[in-house]
């Protein structure tokens, strides 16, 4: 996996139009600049380097008979080949609607998907049912939570293989069974040719999660949205299924999209993170700027909640109260009703305005929404302490 | 949530003495029957699907039970509650023998050993109102006389963090984690002394498990009452349980207090899978320097592994492993109370991250 890449390296690739960090800087100066408004678009990715995808300003809306379900509204964020984005956020957050979108999954007489998602530099949003199945399976693929029902049952594991790959490539039934085969020995199901012919109830959760990866692999994507790929997943066979993605990660130089509560498996597999509220990104930047280095209300009450396995804790710090109907959303910040900090905002702007996602710090890559002026001293003289 | 004082539910003089043993689990097992097809005839054919477990659960303790799925952890909790009768072994509450009890002999001992469930949503009739839900264990206990119910079903209801007004709902009014109260709710509303609690936060989102857990950490402090939590989750299990006890196809393979199964387990079972949990920590704090990954998947209980049920999967099997099983004992190494079953048991620290 890559390392973060080196601050000059990111500032030089921040933008074309900021071509030197005196420029960015000054730019950042002058208010919402370029360079960060470039950045609140989702072109700007924390590592800095090219992205594959990217998602710009994308909402999602279901109209129900109770009204208008806004379940994305409006998120932008990118994903370099070779990088792993961690979506993180509770049910109803949005996270798994805003992937679906990208595999382009949602039913599109009951739903309205506004904003833009390229792909290699190649618009979806729009694209026709004939042409997303092109792409579907090939450039991007998913893996899915529960993989018992996410396979057919009726269909022997090698059949579905095969079928995966002939769709995309006009080969013998042969040479795709040859590469269906080499799949299953790289994602490590033992003795290949005999589980080839076997159908998924004969195996069990982790080899059928692996027989699922091996599935998504096999047309060798770009992209690969894995959703809550471990949750049903007892742990030891967890760890077997995260050292997995990462290694075939190593080989095939995809990126991922890792969509999940856990934010222990976060902190194994992640490169970038994006915290999701009501349908929102809250925070955005490296794995190591938002669990280390948190600057939003809402992602500290969410590592204040967790029983870790190295620390005792003395008393968990729930949040407060429960996420928002996204039939109707609070106004102003939607992660203030359960704020605890909201009255540290002079006036009553958490409950008026909708903050922008700005960079922590000024500057940097790292961005979070809230009005907080002194979001690191805050947490380092409050929050840090508790999480111990 | 917590405002309410203890003895509005139960006056202290009634509270178990901490200490006292109010629950002893004497070799229980539970092998369910299978039949399959085998050419002409059938095989008669059984899951062991908890096969010796022993321990004991004091007034106001709690006693974390873990292990992946199939480990017999559920099983062992519907034993305790009854709702599964035991193959053998002995159940003592208060000295006296449940396993094998009559239903009509032991409705006073349900009154007792209550159970909170997983799934919110399954767990609770969605035809009936909260009220209903509560009250009915009130009725067959005969707790209220005609016309308080409601009253005490209120008073539960706020005890539990919910707004006591909402008792004429039905459960799909409400989300996960406030079903997870009304489980509680009808749980506490007999006074329980232990409350068995099969993965009562599972299912829930990471905010509103740490809710609930606050709300079972309140419940055991001020009411004193015992539990026995079934838990996969090993962050929730160090943080509630007093004692912890790990199974594996069907035995408790390690078992001691929290700070001995954590800071320094005995078990390559144990040792695996406290490696394997996913932790926040690394990025916080120092990764762990080793990883211990097993590999394959747990065998069946029908045909276990002779002699340590673990060594098809451990990286210290030997010859031995396969022809005695180990016995859960004291090792010399360990301290008061630590037992672990293997043949080449050692303890090993710096499983997890190190923070600050």
């Amino acid at each position: 996996m890559s390392t973060p890449a080196p601050e000059e390296n990111r500032k030089d690739s921040m933008a074309e139009n900021a071509a030197t960090p005196a420029d960015a800087t000054a730019a950042v100066k002058r208010g919402p600049s370029v360079a960060t408004r470039e950045r609140r678009q989702g072109s700007i990715n924390p590592s800095g380097e090219t992205p594959y995808l990217v998602v710009q300003d994308l909402t999602v809306k279901f109209p129900t008979v109770d009204g208008v379900v806004s379940a994305v509204n409006g998120l932008s964020y990118s994903v370099p080949l070779g990088r792993t984005l961690a979506i993180v956020g509770e049910s109803g957050s949005g996270k798994s609607v805003s992937s679906m979108a990208v595999m382009g999954l949602h039913d599109r007489k009951r739903t309205r998907i506004t904003g833009s998602i390229s792909l290699g530099g190649d618009e979806i949003v729009g694209l026709s049912e004939h042409d997303l199945m092109k792409i579907r399976g090939d450039a991007v693929s998913m893996v899915f939570q529960d993989p018992q029902s996410s396979l057919h049952p009726l269909y022997t594991i090698g059949n579905q293989l095969v079928e995966a790959y002939r769709v995309h490539h006009h080969v013998s039934k042969d040479a795709a069974k040859k590469r269906a085969l080499e799949m299953l020995d790289l994602v490590g199901i033992p003795n290949p040719v005999r589980r080839f012919a076997q159908y998924p109830h004969e195996f069990s959760g982790g080899m059928r999660q692996r027989a699922m990866i091996a599935m998504s692999l096999i047309n060798d994507p770009k992209l690969v949205i894995a959703d809550e790929p471990t949750t049903a997943l007892d742990v030891t066979v967890q760890a077997q299924i995260l050292d997995l993605l990462n290694n075939l990660q190593k080989e095939f130089g995809s990126a991922i999209v890792l969509i999940t509560h856990d934010l222990g498996v976060v902190a194994e597999m992640a490169d970038d993170v994006l915290v999701m509220y009501a349908g929102r990104c809250v925070e955005y930047g490296t794995a190591e700027d938002v669990l280390a280095h948190p600057r939003m209300p809402y992602t500290w009450g969410l590592l204040e909640s967790i029983p870790t396995v190295s620390a005792a804790s003395e008393r968990l710090r729930p949040i407060k109260g429960l996420p928002p109907s996204l039939l109707n959303l609070p106004s102003g910040c939607s992660f203030n009703p359960r704020c605890p900090y909201k009255d540290r905002v002079k006036g009553e702007r958490c409950l008026t305005e909708l903050p922008e996602l700005l960079p922590v710090d000024g500057a940097g890559a790292h961005t979070s929404r809230c009005h907080l002026h002194d979001k690191a001293s805050i947490y380092e003289a409050e929050v840090a302490p508790r999480l111990g | 949530m917590s405002d309410i004082s203890s003895d509005a539910l139960r006056p202290v003089d009634q509270a178990p003495s901490q200490g006292e043993t109010l629950l002893q689990i004497r070799d229980l097992k539970m092998h369910f029957p299978i039949k399959e097809a085998a050419g002409l005839g059938r095989t008669k054919k059984v899951v062991q699907a908890v096969d010796g477990v022993s321990f004991d659960l004091r007034a106001g303790g709690s006693l974390g039970l873990v292990g992946e799925s199939g480990c017999g952890k559920s099983t062992t909790g519907r034993m305790i509650t009854r709702l599964l009768t035991p193959t053998a072994g002995q159940i003592l509450f208060k000295g006296k023998d449940i396993a094998q009890l009559k239903e009509r002999e032991l409705r006073p001992f349900r009154r007792q050993l209550q159970i909170v469930f997983q799934d919110p949503y399954s767990s609770l009739n969605p035809r009936q109102t909260v009220s209903n839900i509560i009250s009915t264990p009130l009725r067959v206990h005969n707790l209220v006389k005609k016309g308080k119910e409601l009253e005490r079903v209120q008073e539960l209801l706020e005890r539990v963090g919910l707004n006591p007004e909402h008792h004429n709902r039905y459960p799909n009014e409400f989300s996960g984690g406030q079903r997870q109260r009304i489980g509680i709710a009808r749980a506490l509303a007999v006074e329980p002394e232990v409350i068995i609690a099969d993965e009562p936060v599972s299912a829930l989102d990471v905010s509103i498990q740490a809710q609930v857990m606050n709300l079972l950490e309140d419940l055991r402090r001020d009411l004193g009452i015992a539990f026995v939590f079934i838990a996969h989750d090993l962050g929730v299990v160090r943080h509630f349980c007093d004692n912890v006890a790990v199974m594996y196809l069907g035995k408790i393979v390690e078992q001691g207090s929290r700070d001995q199964i954590y800071n320094a387990p005995q078990h390559p079972y144990t040792q695996a899978l406290l490696s394997a949990a996913p932790d926040l920590g690394t990025i916080r704090g120092v990764p762990p320097k080793e990883r211990i990954r097993l590999v394959g998947d747990v065998p069946s209980p029908i045909d276990p592994p002779s002699g340590c049920r673990f060594r098809t999967r451990c990286w210290k099997a030997e010859d031995i492993c396969a022809t005695q099983e180990p016995l859960l004992e004291i090792k010399p190494q360990s301290g008061p109370g630590h037992t672990a079953a293997c043949h080449f048991a050692e303890p090993k620290v710096d499983l997890t991250a190190v923070t600050a």
